[in-house]
């Protein structure tokens, strides 16, 4: 009972490091660090802090340094969102946590009317060192209006910088990167990836906070993802290495704005095949982005057009059979890789 | 009330009114673009109150903030300048007439979608408070403004953490040409903070001494930990909304009655009257206006055009791909 109290007052200690953590744990020690390291970080948002956040991300921070930095809020994404822009402008290092990205929809005047244009629209005189954490995604049945994935509305507002960290790892590297540069970020989340366990190294070097990482090597086919796909692609690779004798490699993106091109083009001129698989619509979603800038970088190098497995373009639906089909799967992103490397060889 | 002070608003008031006559016809010249809000009619509000702050104090207003960029310092050239849309402007030739800036100054910001002051003052306010920093922030916003989400959400936020915001209620009467009781149900916006536990008070904002003195208690009010304050200066635009606004949905009677309560008109005859200043001193304050403003377009004309598209739009240029080629 005693623990239970505890932890729902949101009073038990941040995670600690250790050889495999789950990805809230790595986040929660990525914002630990940061908090102590920089008297000008803090943190706001629903829950964050007596509660200990709704994914547990931020849970003991507020114990450890205080209602001031770590900060709930009352339900006003938009004014708590731009209330990090005013005092990013003045020397804060606020770290903003939308409990989803379907209610960072409220908060998008703050995201992009102002965070993303001030330093330019002030000549380059105003910075807003501003990171918005918000998890989104297909999780379990939680209907049309708790299941969004928002990459391309974000991808497509300059001045922004996007990154998906999917694994425990890349979530601690990326967030602790994140806090320390001078732009709006945007660090998107997965909801059913905050329980998944990792490998984890606190003291591993980071790659740099926008490249893309090589999941699995392969010479046949490349499967481009972030977030949860990545996963499925490297199921779909094992299916695809024992049954069909395919390669596939995969890659994680890891950043989607901006996105690591050479890495990808590299992987072309190896496999000569691509499959974006993304999670978000297929229609003007982040995929089609990718495939247009790789047939402009890369067009001879291809030995078929570049695919897309995608979600399906509804709201997605709250019947679990019909939600899982509105998303790919292994089987999908398998057959998808086996029409096109089979195609070849007939 | 201190003859300085008085010769200091008169000036602020005769500066303020001629560099916005000049931006109207630099604006009909084709020399500035865009969007252009003039503040004639307004003076009152924005030299009173922002005369009552110190300099370490912070403002952030709407896009009808040419006159709040001039109380903060910002040199009219570099105003001007950025009407023209030239490097040598505030805000480099990137922001216009909406989007003026100059964080040495204080004054942050030129925000042309209604509502957007709000967040960003309470979080500048946040800023000061958990720093315990002595200083506060001006908020500027119109009646039209109070009807914004952001209105009643950051004015929650400010009294929740008694945040050093003071909000300053231009309320001229017109969302572009929606009359105040047309578009809210309660006319007076001070009403209107008192459920979110905001304190406020309604003044006349045509009479500079009168926005003067009650921003100065407001200030001292809200730099003493008191939490925020709503300040609701009742006002009156003279022009159109916008150099595009004819303003055909305001009576001609209605704008004279208001043009007879001029606060430049009114403070210069009680000047008069009250022997706080003389004829000849009006006029070379007047003069000394004309002058300031004369030369900062002479500035503005002079400015070579910004010439990098990509400037600002990241700290450094992202060095993998991102749309740009």
């Amino acid at each position: 009972m005693k623990h239970a109290a505890q932890e729902s007052a949101g009073l038990i200690a941040p995670a600690k490091a250790r050889s495999e953590l789950m990805v809230w744990e790595a986040l929660n020690i990525a914002l630990d660090q940061a908090l102590a390291a920089d008297e000008a970080v803090f943190i706001m948002g629903e829950d964050v802090g007596l509660y200990g956040g709704s994914y547990r991300v931020t849970q003991g921070l507020y114990a450890k340094y205080g209602e001031w930095r770590v900060r709930d809020t009352p339900i006003s994404e938009n004014s708590f969102t731009g209330l990090g822009v005013g005092a990013a402008l003045v020397g804060g290092r606020p770290v903003i946590e939308i409990m989803t990205v379907n209610f960072a929809l409220l908060a998008l005047d703050a995201i992009i009317n102002m965070a993303a244009k001030l330093r330019y629209m002030s000549g380059g005189k105003l910075r807003v060192p501003l990171v918005v954490r918000m998890p989104g995604g297909v999780a379990r049945q939680l209907a049309a209006q708790h299941s969004q994935r928002l990459e391309h509305t974000l991808m497509n507002v300059p001045g922004l910088r996007i990154v998906a960290p999917g694994t425990a790892q890349d979530s601690y590297w990326q967030l602790t990167q994140a806090i320390r540069e001078d732009d709006p970020i945007i660090v998107l989340e997965h909801e059913l990836l905050y329980f998944k366990k990792d490998p984890f190294n606190v003291h591993a070097e980071a790659p740099p906070l926008h490249s893309a990482a090589v999941r699995r090597a392969g010479a046949h086919v490349t499967l481009i993802a972030w977030h949860r796909m990545v996963d499925v692609c490297l199921q779909a690779a094992d299916v695809l290495a024992s049954e069909d004798d395919i390669s596939a490699e995969v890659i994680d993106l890891r950043s989607l704005k901006p996105i690591d091109l050479p890495l990808l083009v590299a992987s072309l001129k190896k496999t000569h095949r691509a499959i974006v698989v993304e999670e978000d619509c297929k229609f003007a979603g982040a995929g089609a982005e990718i495939v247009a800038a790789l047939q402009e970088a890369a067009f001879y190098e291809l030995d078929a057009p570049i695919a897309r497995a995608a979600g399906a373009d509804v709201p997605t639906p709250y019947n679990g059979a019909l939600e899982a089909a509105s998303i790919p799967n292994a089987e999908a992103v398998t057959l998808a890789a086996r029409r096109m490397v089979g195609a070849r060889e007939e | 009330m201190q003859r300085d002070l008085v010769r200091q608003f008169l000036y602020d008031m005769l500066l303020a009114r001629r560099f916005e006559e000049a931006a109207a016809e630099q604006y009909t010249q084709g020399k500035v673009g865009g969007f252009l809000h003039l503040y004639p009619g307004e003076e009152a509000v924005a030299v009173g109150s922002l005369r009552a702050a110190e300099p370490g104090d912070y403002a952030v207003s709407t896009y009808r903030e040419h006159v709040h960029a001039l109380m903060r310092g910002v040199p009219p050239g570099a105003i001007m300048a950025e009407m023209f849309g030239r490097a040598t402007g505030c805000s480099g030739g990137y922001g216009g007439s909406m989007h003026l800036f100059s964080a040495e100054h204080r004054f942050l910001g030129g925000y042309a979608i209604v509502g957007e002051t709000f967040p960003v003052a309470i979080g500048v306010g946040y800023w000061l408070a958990m720093n315990r920093s002595p200083d506060v922030v001006l908020c500027f916003f119109g009646e039209g403004a109070a009807n914004q989400g952001t209105f009643h959400e950051s004015l929650n936020m400010a009294a929740l953490w008694k945040l050093p915001v003071l909000f300053i209620c231009e309320n001229n009467h017109y969302q572009i040409g929606t009359e105040v009781h047309r578009q809210a149900a309660v006319v007076e916006v001070y009403k209107r903070g008192c459920g979110n536990g905001v304190p406020g008070r309604r003044v006349d904002g045509m009479d500079v001494l009168v926005v003067y003195e009650a921003a100065r208690d407001a200030v001292q009010h809200v730099r003493g930990g008191n939490g925020p304050f709503l300040l609701e200066c009742d006002t009156y635009r003279f022009r159109g909304h916008s150099m595009a606004d004819g303003g055909d949905y305001r009576s001609a009677l209605e704008v004279a009655e208001l043009k007879a309560r001029d606060p430049l008109l009114n403070l210069r005859n009680r000047a008069l009257e009250n022997n706080w200043i003389s004829e000849e001193d009006i006029e070379t304050l007047h003069q000394k206006a004309h002058a300031v403003v004369e030369e900062a377009i002479r500035f503005a004309e002079q400015g070579p055009a910004p010439e990098d598209l990509y400037y600002g739009v990241y700290r450094r240029p992202l060095n993998l791909y991102q749309g740009r080629p």
